[in-house]
């Protein structure tokens, strides 16, 4: 499809084509489920000021350690924080890294196999040895190497996810662009006197951006576990504010006593990654059918 | 065959000097200086000063690269800063049990996932077909470390069938096992999904084959075809998929060996974190990502053994 085509095309009937894939999706039941599932999650994290009945960092010292009762719907903490509020509030900080670091991962994926791709072969073999030598280091190892010289924070959980996704991302847009790179609309472009530029954005970009964007849709509940993963060990986010991973950690500690904070812990977790990797499995069905074969 | 294998191995070689250039540019651009991350923030300058000439902090870069891969080469990864151990040694005291943990976690993938997925594809588009590939999904989705710390609440606090801590006792093979159960199993269950799911689709292109035609048209019963002709080819891609799992593997094995409290090189990291023993980070580091490509080497020439077509098609 042309540049043009996708400007031209009055909203309508772009809005008639969501319908129609919305529809597919909830025909197959593990799609409707992952998409509801999804829905309340990303509900829950917008609206948590709303739904939540206590700020998630607020101390009581006398309700330490309450089972889930109509007052705190999941408990509360060692510290007399009520769950549920740090649930839903700690649904927004995995989600807002879900998005923020898929979405620097791609751009720098796109970019580098852009560059990969249709640049010259010296530069290509360099960048597919440093993508392997990336993905040689385990993620967790990578993850504690990291934060041991930078200690735990936010933006070292970034720097884990886009270092470990983009290998990934640029192999696949390189590999597309060495394809197109001979094809007769880039050659026409470039006997026209297009530049690089202009032929990388306009003609192949276009053609190369869809499959990775379905697998780094596929990819959100892996950058969901990194990031609790990371917390859970007191690398990620940092106390008081509330996180998945470290709700996980405190009550991990109180195990034996108190089993209702790991369950309000891993819960919102374990319904997460279910919901986007339904979703993602059924989008990619309903999209590029060509993609099942693969896994 | 022999020219792949090195092929192959030299390739592992090169990933593996690349990787270090990057894990000494990882430290080397990262603000903060490992002298003064080693002796905490009440150290005086002069006492930075010394360690950073004993660690060789103050020559030029190149140098400091030159020493840091040469001395690795020969199997020095330094020294621990507060024993004075050597790192190899700590690093390998503790890889046995790393490595007991991912056989076990190989061992319950493979044991569950090759059945499963072949009686996925042989009751393909069916309602078992369609159970196992839900779950298979869902145990890929969900993290090992959730898993992890959910088995230990249910099978070690409230049920109490398995033990929750450590590695056992020395010499009690029995006793062993059962602290393996849980640990190896929070890894391997999302590896039963990745093999279910791979040798039901490998399953399924491979009963097209011809020589599965032919062996139906000379009247071979089904079982037969399946499980002695069929099955054989479709676990192949198999050991691809466990050699590229072994990095994912020792990334979960550092969660379950903190959640079971289990001796491993997991462990030794995340401790060592804790009170900047740095040189251990990098050492264990290092070793585990020698492992890795050394696994995934191994894989592809095991592989370029069993099939030669794979052995052409690489350049």
């Amino acid at each position: 499809m042309s540049e043009q085509a996708l400007v031209d095309r009055p909203p309508r009937e772009r809005f008639a084509k969501a319908g129609r894939i919305l529809r597919r999706i909830i025909r197959e039941p593990l799609g409707a489920f992952g998409l509801t599932l999804v829905v309340i999650v990303v509900l829950s994290a917008l609206f948590a000021d709303v739904l939540a009945s206590y700020p998630p960092t607020k101390l009581a010292p006398a309700e330490r350690f309450a089972p889930a009762s109509l007052h705190h719907l999941l408990g509360t903490d060692h510290l007399g924080r009520d769950l549920f509020s740090r649930v839903l509030h700690g649904g927004r900080i995995a989600l807002a890294i879900a998005l923020g670091a898929t979405g620097l991962s791609l751009v720098g994926g796109i970019v580098l196999g852009l560059i990969a791709g249709y640049g010259p072969r010296w530069l290509d073999n360099l960048m597919l040895l440093l993508f392997d030598a990336i993905k040689s280091f385990p993620t967790v190892m990578l993850a504690l190497t990291l934060v041991t010289l930078t200690g735990p924070s936010l933006l070292a959980v970034l720097i884990v996810v886009v270092l470990v996704n983009v290998p990934g991302y640029a192999r696949i847009i390189r590999t597309q662009t060495l394809v197109l790179k001979s094809a007769e609309h880039v050659m026409a472009a470039r006997s026209m006197g297009a530049s690089t530029a202009r032929i990388l954005t306009v003609h192949i970009l276009p053609n190369v951006i869809g499959p990775i964007l379905i697998l780094a849709s596929m990819d959100i509940p892996v950058v969901v576990a990194i990031e609790a993963g990371l917390s859970f060990l007191g690398l990620g986010v940092r106390p008081p504010m509330p996180s998945w991973g470290s709700i996980l950690n405190d009550g991990f500690v109180n195990i034996r006593d108190s089993y209702w904070i790991v369950i309000a812990g891993g819960l919102p977790i374990i319904l997460t990654t279910l919901g986007f990797t339904f979703l993602g499995e059924t989008l990619r069905d309903v999209f590029d059918p060509r993609l099942k074969r693969r896994t | 065959m022999l020219r792949y294998a090195l092929k192959r191995l030299g390739l592992g070689i090169i990933i593996v000097s690349v990787a270090m250039v990057m894990l000494f540019a990882m430290i080397y651009v990262i603000p903060g200086d490992p002298a003064s991350v080693a002796l905490g923030p009440r150290a005086t300058p002069e006492m930075v000063q010394a360690l950073r000439s004993r660690m060789g902090l103050d020559q030029p870069i190149w140098i400091q690269f030159a020493r840091f891969y040469f001395s690795a080469l020969r199997g020095d990864l330094g020294t621990e800063v507060l024993s004075g151990r050597p790192v190899l040694n700590v690093v390998f005291e503790q890889l046995p049990y790393t490595l007991a943990l991912i056989a076990g976690a190989i061992s319950w993938s493979v044991l569950l996932g090759i059945p499963l997925g072949c009686i996925a594809a042989v009751r393909r588009g069916g309602f078992v077909d369609r159970v196992i590939g839900v779950l298979s999904v869902a145990v890929i989705a969900v993290p090992s470390f959730v898993i992890a710390i959910y088995s230990l609440l249910v099978f070690a606090v409230a049920l109490q069938w398995l033990p929750a801590i450590g590695a056992g006792e020395p010499g009690n093979l029995t006793s062993q096992l059962k602290h393996l159960v849980l640990p190896s199993l929070s890894i391997g269950v999302g590896w039963v999904g990745y093999i279910a799911r791979m040798v039901r689709a490998s399953m399924l292109e491979t009963l097209e084959a011809s020589h599965i035609r032919t062996a139906r048209a000379f009247g071979l019963t089904d079982r037969r075809i399946t499980y002695s002709y069929a099955l054989r080819i479709a676990i192949l891609p198999t050991v691809t998929l466990l050699g590229v799992g072994i990095g994912n593997m020792v990334s979960s094995a550092v969660f379950a060996e903190i959640v079971f409290a289990r001796p491993g090189i997991g462990k030794l990291v995340y401790e060592a974190i804790s009170v900047r023993n740095y040189p251990v980070v990098t050492g264990a580091v290092l070793v585990t990502t020698v492992f890795f490509v050394a696994v995934n080497a191994l894989a592809d020439i095991l592989i370029g053994a069993l099939d030669p077509r794979v052995r052409t098609s690489f350049s």
